[in-house]
């Protein structure tokens, strides 16, 4: 961190604090709108799939139209929140981030394998661009065998006798891989808080993201969290 | 400040290796699906010799699976169980589980296919003959299908009059040798061999004759009246016998 001389003077109004602690702007109120919308989708889609599948669940929940009718329609939808957010540029501009594979990635997923804890990351670290672009993956693939099984007509019997099998065994991993995801946000309350309110502390950024510049990106005017009672302090 | 150029958007390098990974997703998803059916195949072939029995819980492990449309159904035993005979008749009749036991019984051992794909081989179920209860109801010349109702208070099932006289068309109380469960349409469930296996309606509590075929619940959502396996709902499966 540069620090700036003479900020430590308590009247110095207009020059910003040297170890400013403000949260920064992490996610947007549209990035977390699509987050939390898949995944509520995606949990139902699993908790009816439990209940079609898994024979103990399916003797205590029965109602087998209506389940399959959550079922589907939870699973068209799973790629919406997503598609709707393309309209945000924050999101396109994190859909870009995660796409690419910078050096410290490799680094990152080095680090990992040696279980060492020097884990240089972006905005989002190498597991999480992993994750992201193969849920995504797995998504699309969910929704076209999906729509073979519920569309009969569509395709000829073995096609539907593949995306059956494609289907059953891909949600095998999805389970795997969801739990991971909820396992690595069970370990990380600041991780989770930049989901639920959209700002981190910046030092967890630091600490976490060595390379994310969060502060090329934050609002022009600061934001409204924590800033009250400066405000008042200083005019 | 540790954190360097290349981490905003738009001034992004590196290998786009998301998108590779969205499309290598796609690609093994289109492989599987061509690959699926023989796949599947070779699947059935370890778990059907699987002892443990926990291949149970992997996808397409075998076995039965159970499907129901009501949230929770009664259970019934053979204190309070009773099957009613009516509708275009000369006798109706109620049976008990005990009256069922004491006619003649039919054994027969074929496959269970299901319509969503799972088969189950070799499957003994034990019961009345459907034409039996039909003939000491005596059928009026009016009639000429027969609809099924049940005990979870949703499902139906309906048959032509002749495809109920078939010898493979059971008033099933006993599968595998064993009293019917609970979660197998027990006591009582209506089997019938040659068709997919939504035809054989579970927890069977009355049959009655039209005079017209009333489809049943699936039949209702698209399924086939007439199912038999292999010949109907868009399906080549391997007939049952």
């Amino acid at each position: 961190m540069t620090s700036m001389p003479g900020s430590a003077a308590p009247t110095g109004a207009t020059t910003p604090r040297p170890a400013d602690r403000r949260p920064v702007l992490r996610f947007t109120r549209a990035e977390r709108w699509v987050h939390w919308a898949t995944a509520g989708l995606m949990l139902v889609c699993l908790a009816t799939a439990g209940c079609l599948y898994y024979p103990p669940l399916a003797e205590l929940v029965g109602r087998r139209r209506l389940v399959v009718t959550l079922h589907v329609w939870c699973g068209v939808l799973l790629p919406v929140p997503l598609l709707l957010g393309l309209a945000s540029r924050a999101l396109r501009g994190d859909l870009s981030r995660l796409n690419r594979f910078a050096p410290y990635d490799r680094e990152w997923l080095r680090a990992v394998r040696r279980r060492s804890y020097r884990r240089p990351a972006g905005k989002f670290n190498a597991g999480q661009k992993l994750y992201a672009a193969w849920t995504a993956g797995a998504v699309l693939v969910m929704v076209g065998t999906g729509l073979l099984m519920w569309f009969t007509r569509l395709a000829p019997l073995l096609w539907r006798t593949g995306a059956t099998f494609v289907h059953d065994w891909l949600t095998v991993a999805i389970v795997v891989a969801v739990v991971g995801h909820l396992r690595q946000a069970a370990k990380d309350p600041e991780a989770r808080r930049g989901l639920r309110t959209g700002r981190v502390d910046p030092g967890w950024a630091a600490r976490e993201h060595t390379h994310w510049d969060y502060r090329a990106e934050q609002p022009a005017e600061a934001g409204p969290t924590g800033d009250t009672a400066r405000g008042v302090a200083c005019r | 400040m540790r954190a360097g150029p290349g981490d905003s958007p738009g001034h992004q390098d590196g290998p786009p290796v998301g998108r590779r990974v969205v499309l290598g997703m796609l690609g093994l998803g289109a492989a599987g699906v061509a690959a699926g059916p023989y796949l599947q195949r070779a699947v059935e072939g370890v778990t059907s010799k699987d002892p443990t029995g926990l291949s149970g819980l992997l996808p397409g492990g075998g076995g039965f699976r159970y499907y129901s449309v009501a949230g929770t159904v009664p259970a019934r035993t053979a204190a309070d169980y009773t099957l009613a005979i009516g509708g275009l008749v000369d006798r109706p009749a109620t049976y008990r589980l005990a009256d069922l036991q004491a006619m003649r019984q039919r054994r027969i051992v074929h496959d269970v296919q299901c319509v969503t794909g799972w088969r189950v081989p070799g499957t003994p179920f034990e019961g009345v003959p459907l034409a039996d209860l039909l003939q000491a109801a005596g059928v009026r010349p009016e009639a000429t299908a027969v609809s099924f109702g049940c005990f979870d208070g949703s499902y139906s099932e309906s048959l032509t009059l002749d495809q109920a006289r078939r010898e493979d068309v059971l008033v099933a109380l006993r599968m595998k040798d064993q009293p019917l469960g609970h979660e197998h349409g027990g006591p009582v469930r209506l089997y019938v061999a040659p068709m997919y296996f939504y035809k054989s309606a579970k927890w069977l509590d009355s049959i009655t004759l039209t005079s017209t075929v009333q489809p049943g619940y699936w039949e209702h959502f698209g399924y086939d009246v007439d199912a038999w396996v292999g010949r109907s709902n868009g399906r080549d499966d391997a007939p049952t016998g």
